[in-house]
């Protein structure tokens, strides 16, 4: 149990105290879980804006003549495919294609890239970039304390950032160098939630003038709460629960991000699982009636165990409780019909197609 | 959500839970503190009529977006009713936790065991410790 003293304390965190949210330790940060009540949050960002403080994200900075061939090696996906001033997800591999943590690259320039880790992830990131480096004419750099990061997601969200800030957004999956507070920050066309909307890397001392500015202008703000529904609802995998290091990306569905041709890190072991298909897939599904799945909830065909859930939740937009899980891969059919055992109560659930919640255009 | 209320008129469980004692029946639901810990109440799994639960123990779930919580009977009884408006309704939890938002009407089977619950001071002050 880590103590309270021990939590890190993003540069918002007396904002999120102020507004009365309800705090929780993530990833060694106090972070906020909710404000105002995690369904108004989600349906803020479905319907207007909301954002995140997402400032326990880690930043690693990769720069050199050797940068791009060093990303190629160690990134699944096609590095070389990025311009300057674009955006890509990828995922951090092992030998053996495991997911060390799936993060998004941005090109800053030529010879110099920007990666987006997750929190929990950051430090074994950072010593695996650092180790698989060597031979390579580049810098691996931690900048987490540089940037304070806000995700402003919703189908408004462009149009209030812009305005409130007084700054041009790059289209989605492009990054772009701004002004946020008479200080340099990026602007990207990145997120988490399904919906339209921009992450601000910034700086941290101007990033509460910021905040109370968005606040004004009525962005809602929201809690990783949300955050969580919002990235289930349309099926975006979170590491830890539907990516871990014993899971390659083809089973979790993340073939589309790994291209075995480069010769990256992990890819003989990705070829091969995608040749010769996986035992497991990552599945997502709706209960069928009543009941709410969890993270570890087994997954049931008769009387025997054939998967587990990975994350489960009540979802807001479509009323119902549904999540994740990894079945056996002749289970995964779409449509198939399966039992979630919910504490020792046998809920009837149907694999569903991703994403579990599609927006109406 | 309304603000922090703890009524006068019933006896509360440590667990975060009061009873309506009246004669040898009682109502139970949890408190202002429990249903603003948990959050909005998305799911209440509610026991079945007729059933028995005993104090202590867990005779329902209610669950929120994100947690399950397990509710503890305040006293030991035989389940007569259940409020059936919080099927289609759980949120009546959050917003009138004593009112419409009760969970169960019971037939107590030890009405004595309502002498180790507490009143609302000394509930108020379990809270603040």
């Amino acid at each position: 149990m880590t103590t309270d003293a021990a939590l890190r304390h993003t540069p918002l965190y007396e904002q999120h105290v102020e507004l009365g949210a309800k705090i929780v330790p993530f990833a060694g940060y106090s972070m906020p879980v909710t404000y105002e009540g995690i369904r108004e949050e989600h349906s803020a960002v479905r319907r207007h804006a909301g954002m995140f403080d997402v400032s326990h994200m880690g930043q690693v900075e990769v720069e050199g003549p050797g940068a791009l061939a060093f990303l190629q090696r160690v990134l699944s996906n096609d590095v070389s495919k990025v311009a300057i001033g674009g955006a890509q997800y990828s995922c951090l591999c092992n030998e053996e294609g495991g997911v060390i943590d799936d993060l998004f690259a941005y090109r800053l320039g030529g010879d110099r890239f920007l990666v987006v880790t997750n929190a929990a992830n950051h430090e074994a990131d950072l010593a695996w970039l650092g180790r698989q480096s060597r031979g390579f004419d580049t810098l691996v750099r931690d900048v987490a304390d540089r940037y304070a990061m806000l995700a402003v997601q919703g189908p408004h969200a462009r149009d209030v950032v812009s305005r409130a800030l007084g700054i041009e957004l790059p289209p989605r999956f492009r990054v772009s160098h701004v002004q946020i507070g008479r200080r340099p920050a990026l602007a990207c066309g990145t997120g988490y939630t399904g919906e339209d909307g921009v992450e601000l890397l910034l700086d941290p001392e101007v990033s509460t003038p910021i905040w109370a500015e968005l606040l004004d202008a009525g962005v809602v703000p929201c809690g990783l709460g949300a955050r969580d529904t919002l990235r289930l609802e349309v099926c975006y995998p979170l590491h830890g629960n539907e990516l871990t290091p014993e899971r390659n990306p083809i089973e979790a569905g993340l073939g589309w991000c790994c291209k075995e041709e480069t010769g990256f890190i992990g890819s003989e072991a990705i070829a091969k699982a995608r040749a010769e298909g996986t035992a497991e897939k990552l599945v997502a599904f709706k209960i069928e009636g009543q009941g709410i799945p969890r993270e570890g909830n087994p997954v049931m065909k008769g009387d025997e165990q054939v998967g587990e859930v990975t994350s489960g939740t009540f979802s807001p937009s479509l009323e119902i409780g549904a999540g994740m899980a990894y079945v056996r891969s002749e289970l995964a059919e779409v449509g198939t019909e399966l039992e979630i055992d919910v504490r020792g109560k046998r809920r009837p659930a149907r694999i569903a197609s991703k994403p579990l919640y599609a927006k109406r255009s | 959500m309304a603000d922090a209320t703890y009524p006068e008129d019933l006896r509360y469980h440590e667990e975060h839970d009061w009873a309506r004692i009246e004669g040898d029946q009682a109502t139970f639901g949890i408190t202002w503190y429990a249903q603003d810990s948990l959050g909005e109440v998305v799911f209440y799994d509610p026991p079945e009529v007729g059933a028995t639960i005993q104090k202590d123990s867990s005779y329902a779930e209610v669950e929120s977006v994100k947690a399950v919580s397990d509710v503890i009977a305040p006293l030991s009884g035989e389940v007569l009713e259940i409020n059936e408006a919080l099927v289609d309704a759980p949120e009546k939890v959050n917003e009138d936790p004593y009112g419409d938002g009760w969970l169960v009407k019971v037939r107590l089977t030890s009405p004595e065991e309502s002498e180790a619950l507490l009143g609302v001071e000394e509930y108020r002050k379990l809270l603040d410790s």
